[in-house]
């Protein structure tokens, strides 16, 4: 990809990347206690924040879509994002919903949570790496131990 | 008692309000919106962990992740950039959190394994699969949310806090 790619890729990813993050700030997501509060059934404003942002991306991808030609700065086409279903889609979400109660952190909610001064979280987010490698090295040994393609993503 | 109106019940379950998350929101979905209508790429938050351990690891799978490796960790920065304006602006400080050490911890490497198991987290299932009318997405995230509403109330009900 990085052959194709345009002088603002890099650039409009860090805009990008900025707004992204600024919501999260906004939006108490960076702030665990703020998530807690709605897993404990406290304060149900984190569905104002999914929603929110799933129509936005709702409306931008449906539009895209149907009358985009194709991205300007790489010139891919426009897709939705559909992965496909199996198992692990389950037993990974179960996974990560134990972790999300537990801490009230999810991975770009963590990374904004830095940004707003938060150092403890830097404990959340060497957790994150810990089990994201430890998957990983697992992942790729069955892998190689299997003769047949293990189910990828 | 008197049933509680709407208004009490609004504030019952809203109790700091809805604008700052509905606000927040609509940004979240504005930056992916900016990355996808730019580039056609659908970010996702978690897949940093996996192309960013292909520095360090030659394993496979986070090989695989190499010809992304650069861009996403640009997206991080800037999300860690963009909350960053963001507490210099609105919050007067930096913030930090009473959850302790090792819950972070513990459930990061939770998190960690999930998200990377269950193919995304909360922006790249939650925000993009939900908004792409994903069904694999609608399941990963309602699994989700009820386990995690389950362990927060047992962890509160085992009386942890914060």
């Amino acid at each position: 990809m990085s052959e194709g790619r345009s002088p603002l890729f890099l650039p409009l990813i860090l805009v990008g990347g900025l707004i992204f993050g600024f919501g999260l700030g906004y939006s108490h997501m960076a702030r665990p206690e703020v998530v807690l509060n709605f897993l404990q059934l406290t304060d149900f404003g984190l569905l104002f924040v999914m929603g929110g942002a799933a129509v936005t991306t709702g409306i931008v991808f449906q539009l895209a879509t149907r009358f985009g030609d194709g991205a300007p700065l790489t010139g891919t086409a426009y897709t939705r994002r559909l992965k496909s279903f199996d198992r692990n889609v389950v037993v990974g979400g179960a996974i990560f919903g134990v972790g999300w109660g537990l801490t009230g952190i999810c991975p770009g909610a963590a990374y904004a949570s830095l940004g707003v001064g938060n150092v403890p979280i830097l404990w959340g987010i060497a957790g994150m790496f810990l089990g994201a490698y430890a998957q990983g090295v697992w992942r790729s040994r069955r892998t190689a131990d299997e003769a047949t393609p293990a189910t990828a993503d | 008692m008197v049933p509680p109106v709407p208004l009490d019940l609004a504030a019952e379950l809203f109790p700091n309000g809805i604008a700052r998350y509905a606000i927040g929101g609509l940004l979240v979905g504005l930056g992916a919106a900016v990355i996808y209508l730019g580039t056609g790429i659908i970010a996702g938050a978690s897949t940093f962990l996996e192309s960013t351990l292909s520095y360090v690891s030659d394993a496979d799978r986070f090989q695989q992740y190499r010809p992304s490796r650069d861009w996403r960790i640009v997206f991080t920065l800037g999300i860690v950039g963009g909350a960053a304006v963001y507490a210099l602006l609105f919050q007067g400080g930096a913030w930090t959190t009473e959850v302790q050490w090792w819950r972070l911890l513990g459930g990061g490497v939770l998190v960690g394994v999930g998200t990377r198991v269950g193919k995304g987290c909360t922006s790249g299932h939650g925000v993009c699969g939900v908004g792409s009318v994903s069904q694999t997405s609608i399941v990963n995230v309602a699994t989700f949310l009820l386990v995690a509403i389950g362990t927060a109330l047992a962890v509160q009900a085992a009386g942890v806090t914060p």
